[in-house]
């Protein structure tokens, strides 16, 4: 099986070992990997800022450089979530883009969903000692419906002790550009996040989305406490292969 | 429709560092979301009823012209009066008229949140009018001389200790923390003053069209003395809370009392047709309604137009994270919360609400709460979008992203910038963090720590070691 990789740029910039975990935890199954060279990014910064126009220069992008894969997996669920519903609206009015839009809207998958739904993975070999907690990004559950995924993968890790985080629906406090521009509100949420990530004692806070995970795990730093926050692909790459 | 003297951020800091407002209004939000969360469970195909719900507001919406003429002829058949209000202006006119011409001394409400979009307490009491609100929450904060915070929990943000002090207060007595001695406070004044007006005005949660109806959704029966006992009812509603016949009355009332309550019906669901007839016991000797447009026409027909189909049920407001935190008067408007963030706007133009459509981190929790399954979040984008395209938005803001639909589109560009991002950066890292940057990046790291971009990229390692690797 052949997948592209779409990086995101967070973790392209930020977290490439988020993305080298990725690559590492599909060769573990077979998967054969490529990452085409002309991905730069979804174009959501600038969407839900309003430039639409922008957003479809990054769109436009996206979408040739993944013309030739056959699925293209990312580890954010908010990416694909642009991807998946955003993609074929914002060229509504360019039919031929359009078409090539739902193309690529439906061949891709995000990282948990695709181990969970594609490769159908039940047997994870890892083992990662520790007390967690996962957060359920927005866009993720929402936007993609995916919320069993992730904690079924991380279910299978040995000795990973998973806790539910009390009121898991509630935004963290990212929302892109939200968390620069109502700092004080975003601020407000990501402690409410931080206080109910407490309540759980966990010292891994796991999630899918490193948007949130950088908005969160900042502000732990900032207020210097322990909790280490991880991506699903991190959890299972670190715990050993299969 | 401004109902504050402060600006935006003015209005949020306040609420942020108002100690009463964190300590009163997550309780209340929880207990709300429970109660929905708990009446979706009782109906279990709920998505089946949110998209029926939705079909009907979608279709009443699209037709609104011809109901609200079946609407018309009903209630004058029925020996109504029906008054159109352009305006909110036309709609004060059309009131006071009606006030001035009875004479009118006091009068009692029951909650409309219409009558607040056009304020006609203050334009009532300016002519010597004693207005007295009779929903419980809208009692209360009448007597701390406030808005509402909530659509249907107009003193959400208030303590039971605050009530108690400002019921002690005119009841010229310490009254306890009990709930039955506060509402039976309430109960003996207000019943007074029911006996006493001249006039009850109340909103309109739905009209029917087929009967001409006025349906009001309540707890307290406050409504039913507002609409019996003065020889005067006023009916206040906004043109697109209508519905075509009985039938969907049901469906959408069922909807609004499990979204904004989880109560499977409220205690109280009242149909006026028509005032007092000979064979009637009791009832007001004249009925008004009173139709209010306000900007809503210029809704329709745009990509708002599902804004429209709001029921009101404050479902939105509940789940919102935002609306947590700031609660409804930081909002600025009548209408809080996601749904005051895009109707807002709508109703009182950009000018004044630039703000409000990025008062939300775009969760999507209000979309997916909405029972009439308005795309909220979604329409908050739509309204940046035009913001944008209005030319709204600061300067550096457009350069900014100009430059990211320069770059995103251009991978060689891409690329060098995501190559020098780390030594571009590290000016401002200290052991690869950043904790103080400038301009945007300085609402970012107010609050939190920014990692340094890495040192290697991904797509620099892929190029080096990661794509060798595929076998």
């Amino acid at each position: 099986m052949k997948v592209s990789l779409f990086i995101t740029c967070l973790a392209d910039v930020f977290y490439p070992k988020v993305g080298m975990n990725v690559v590492e935890v599909l060769r573990s199954y077979g998967v054969e990997v490529d990452f085409p060279q002309d991905q730069t990014c979804c174009g959501q910064p600038a969407f839900n800022s309003g430039y639409h126009k922008e957003a479809r220069e990054s769109a436009r992008q996206l979408i040739k450089a993944f013309a030739d894969s056959p699925m293209v997996v990312t580890p954010s669920g908010s990416c694909a979530s642009m991807i998946r519903h955003y993609y074929p609206d914002l060229f509504k009015d360019e039919p031929e883009w359009k078409e090539r839009a739902i193309e690529l809207a439906d061949k891709t998958y995000e990282f948990s969903e695709f181990l969970v739904h594609v490769l159908k993975v039940e047997d994870i070999e890892a083992k990662f000692p520790a007390h967690a907690t996962y957060h359920h990004s927005c866009h993720m559950s929402r936007g993609l419906g995916l919320k069993g995924e992730p904690i079924k993968l991380l279910g299978q890790v040995e000795d990973l002790e998973m806790e539910d985080l009390p009121y898991c629906n509630d935004c963290c406090g990212f929302g892109g550009t939200f968390a620069a521009k109502m700092s004080d509100i975003s601020e407000k949420m990501v402690d409410e996040k931080i206080k109910n990530i407490e309540t759980t004692g966990a010292d891994v806070l796991i999630g899918s989305d490193m948007g949130c995970l950088m908005n969160i795990g900042g502000r732990l730093r900032r207020l210097g406490k322990e909790v280490r926050v991880m991506h699903v692909a991190e959890v299972l790459a670190e715990g050993g292969q299969k | 429709m401004s109902a504050h003297p402060l600006i935006f951020n003015e209005r949020v800091d306040k609420a942020l560092a108002d100690p009463i407002l964190k300590k009163a209004l997550p309780l209340t939000q929880d207990r709300l979301r429970g109660g929905r969360i708990n009446a979706a469970e009782q109906l279990g195909n709920v998505e089946e009823w949110r998209e029926l719900a939705s079909q009907i507001r979608s279709h009443t919406i699209a037709n609104l012209d011809s109901y609200l003429e079946e609407l018309v002829t009903n209630v004058r058949k029925n020996g109504g009066h029906v008054h159109f209000a352009a305006t909110s202006d036309d709609a004060v006119e059309i009131i006071t008229g009606i006030a001035k011409e009875k004479n009118a001394k006091s009068v009692v409400k029951s909650k409309s949140m219409v009558s607040e979009e056009v304020h006609i307490n203050k334009h009532l009491e300016d002519m010597g009018i004693k207005v007295v609100e009779s929903d419980l929450g809208e009692y209360i904060i009448q007597l701390a001389n406030e808005t509402p915070s909530h659509l249907i929990a107009p003193a959400i943000h208030k303590t039971r200790e605050q009530v108690r002090e400002m019921f002690s207060k005119v009841a010229g007595r310490q009254l306890s923390d009990e709930t039955t001695e506060l509402t039976a406070f309430a109960r003996e004044k207000l019943r007074q003053e029911f006996l006493q007006a001249d006039i009850g005005i109340s909103g309109c949660n739905f009209a029917v069209a087929e009967s001409g109806s006025v349906v009001l959704v309540s707890n307290e029966g406050n409504a039913r003395l507002t609409t019996t006992v003065p020889k005067v009812h006023i009916a206040m509603m906004g043109m697109e809370r209508i519905v075509p016949t009985w039938n969907e009355l049901d469906m959408v009332v069922s909807m609004l009392t499990r979204s904004a309550t989880g109560q499977k019906i409220s205690v109280y669901v009242t149909g006026i047709n028509s005032p007092r007839q000979s064979e009637d016991s009791d009832g007001p000797e004249e009925f008004h309604l009173v139709i209010l447009d306000n900007g809503r026409s210029n809704i329709l027909g745009t990509a708002y137009q599902e804004a429209l189909n709001c029921i009101r049920c404050g479902a939105c407001l509940n789940v919102c994270p935002v609306y947590r935190h700031i609660g409804g008067h930081a909002y600025g408007g009548v209408y809080s919360g996601p749904i005051g963030a895009v109707l807002t706007p709508l109703l009182g133009g950009y000018e004044e609400w630039l703000e409000l459509p990025y008062a939300s981190s775009l969760c999507g929790a209000c979309s997916e709460a909405c029972p009439v399954k308005i795309p909220l979040h979604d329409l908050l984008i739509e309204h940046r979008k035009d913001e944008v395209e209005m030319g709204l938005t600061p300067f550096s803001e457009k350069m900014a992203f100009k430059g990211f639909g320069f770059a995103t589109s251009h991978p060689s560009v891409y690329e060098t910038a995501v190559k020098l991002a780390h030594s571009g950066m590290g000016f401002l890292a200290k052991d690869g963090v950043i904790s103080k940057g400038p301009g945007m990046l300085g609402g970012w790291t107010d609050v939190r720590d920014l990692p340094q971009p890495a040192k290697q990229s991904f797509r620099e390692w892929w190029k080096k070691e990661g794509k060798g690797r595929n076998q």
